[in-house]
């Protein structure tokens, strides 16, 4: 019987239409790099416009650095991985964050001494305004953020507590668990806490709110205030601003680098 | 000592913190890998159509690679070409700074790398480093043989020191101080030394490690001294 599709002929005819079919798909190939090509050109173009359009505004309004961060979030984009990324490049935008970055640590390390390392969002905000001086771009607590989350690479302790509708800011590497945060946000009220006001707010026996409250006064985040009326005072020196009317200036802040 | 040309093909490119390796996209058992710091050259050359090839100097070798990966080669180039740059320049921006050694300002050998951040950014002006960018670098320069390196410790902290740099000798000579005071707190220890108390709590620490200090933890802070369990037994 003579089945089709099977002999040296059938075998040779399919060999055939395979290498046409090969060939064909070069032929693709080659069209789909043509037009992919035009392609990359155009984007190209879009691209460097939209560079040149946006970088001003980036480096001035930081309501548009946070769409701009938040639309690259969308997409899955980190502009601030690399100073040598491609939207850091094309749009100035990481040097911005970066040197941010070298004016937290000045700031933080130059108040160190009182706040044993923590500081609220809004001081550091105010310092670092202080210490770029009137002339500088105008730079948001949202920059702050992004900046500091960014620092947490080097490995020296930088974090971000939320307290209240606000966040404190650690530049220390101490070790704060969930306990320790709660007790920072229950003195953000007041700038202080106390055992009886920890029992009563969070239901915590004695001993528990006890080694919170060495823990901080141990990492010096915290100082006892013995002479208070009634029980011992917690202060926190970075809740309580009021308390320094002295300033610093972006000199001193330079030379709190050793 | 003669050149010799050697060419790999069909295969893919890897790129890791020291070397770079090549490996056959049949044969997954063949690879070979170049440490990056015997690559003297390195430059990508014309291909076929969905082929890379790159050409790679090796001291007394001349190596061909062609892959097929599109998008890993800019990285590549980028990655290999410039991270071998920064770490030389970050090597030398700290070198300057421990040349310009003051009085009180006598830095021993090691610095944190949010200093090296600070130092290395202040120094460009622009086109500054990402904190990652700084890491990565900081990775290779003892692959490249520089005289620094990258040193994490127990804690996260990470620093730099010289390559000459024996932080478990300085280990001994804290805890002299130590003895000489009685007890030290990371700070009375960081202002005797002249460092910083992050660094003194790190060396504290290390030397608590080693057996030769043991802590006092109390509400009057983190007080080292020296452990006579060592030393009179």
């Amino acid at each position: 019987m003579h089945r089709r599709g099977v002999g040296a002929g059938a075998i040779a005819k399919k060999k055939l239409a395979e290498a046409k079919y090969k060939e064909r798909g070069t032929v693709l190939a080659e069209d789909q790099l043509a037009q992919m090509s035009k392609q990359l050109d155009m984007f190209k173009t879009n691209l460097e416009e939209f560079a040149s359009k946006h970088k001003q505004e980036i480096r001035k309004n930081p309501e548009f650095r946070v769409q701009f961060q938040d639309m690259c979030a969308t997409i899955g984009v980190d502009p601030l991985a690399s100073g040598k990324g491609f939207w850091s490049e094309m749009l100035g935008v990481g040097d911005f964050y970066y040197e941010l970055g070298v004016q937290i640590i000045e700031v933080c390390l130059a108040l160190k001494h009182r706040n044993g390392g923590l500081i609220t969002l809004e001081e550091l905000h105010q310092q670092v305004l202080k210490g770029r001086g009137k002339f500088a771009q105008d730079v948001s607590q949202d920059d702050l953020i992004r900046a500091i989350k960014k620092l947490k690479a080097l490995g020296t302790g930088f974090g971000i507590i939320p307290v209240g509708g606000t966040y404190l800011i650690q530049s220390v590497p101490a070790e704060l668990n969930m306990d320790h945060t709660v007790v920072l946000q229950l003195a953000e009220k007041n700038g202080y806490v106390t055992v009886s006001e920890i029992q009563a707010s969070l239901k915590w026996e004695t001993e528990r709110a006890r080694q919170v409250l060495e823990h901080l006064l141990k990492e010096g985040l915290a100082w006892l205030d013995l002479q208070a009326p009634g029980e011992a005072h917690y202060w926190l020196p970075a809740l309580f601003t009021d308390l320094y009317s002295q300033e610093i200036t972006a000199e001193e802040a330079r030379e709190a680098l050793p | 000592m003669g050149m010799y040309r050697i060419k790999f093909d069909a295969g893919t490119l890897l790129l890791s913190t020291h070397r770079l390796i090549w490996r056959d996209q049949k044969n997954h058992e063949c690879c070979m890998a170049i440490p990056l710091s015997q690559i003297v050259f390195i430059e990508e050359q014309a291909a076929g159509i969905g082929k890379r090839r790159l050409f790679v100097e090796q001291s007394s070798t001349k190596i061909s690679f062609s892959f097929q990966a599109f998008e890993d080669l800019s990285k590549l180039m980028i990655k290999a070409k410039e991270m071998v740059e920064l770490s030389r320049s970050i090597a030398n921006k700290i070198k300057e700074k421990q040349g310009d050694v003051t009085e009180d300002e006598e830095r021993g050998g090691i610095m944190s790398l949010t200093e090296v951040y600070c130092l290395v950014n202040r120094a460009r002006g622009m086109e500054l480093l990402s904190p990652e960018d700084l890491v990565n670098a900081c990775k290779m320069l003892e692959a490249l043989k520089l005289p620094l390196r990258l040193r994490v410790f127990d804690s996260g902290v990470m620093v730099i020191e010289l390559q000459s740099h024996k932080e478990e000798e300085m280990v001994a000579s804290a805890l002299e101080t130590v003895s000489e005071k009685g007890s030290l707190t990371s700070e009375e220890f960081a202002k005797l030394v002249g460092m910083s108390v992050l660094l003194a709590k790190e060396r504290l620490l290390l030397a608590e490690k080693m057996g030769h200090l043991c802590r006092d933890d109390s509400v009057e802070g983190l007080r080292f001294y020296p452990n006579l369990f060592m030393t009179q037994s």
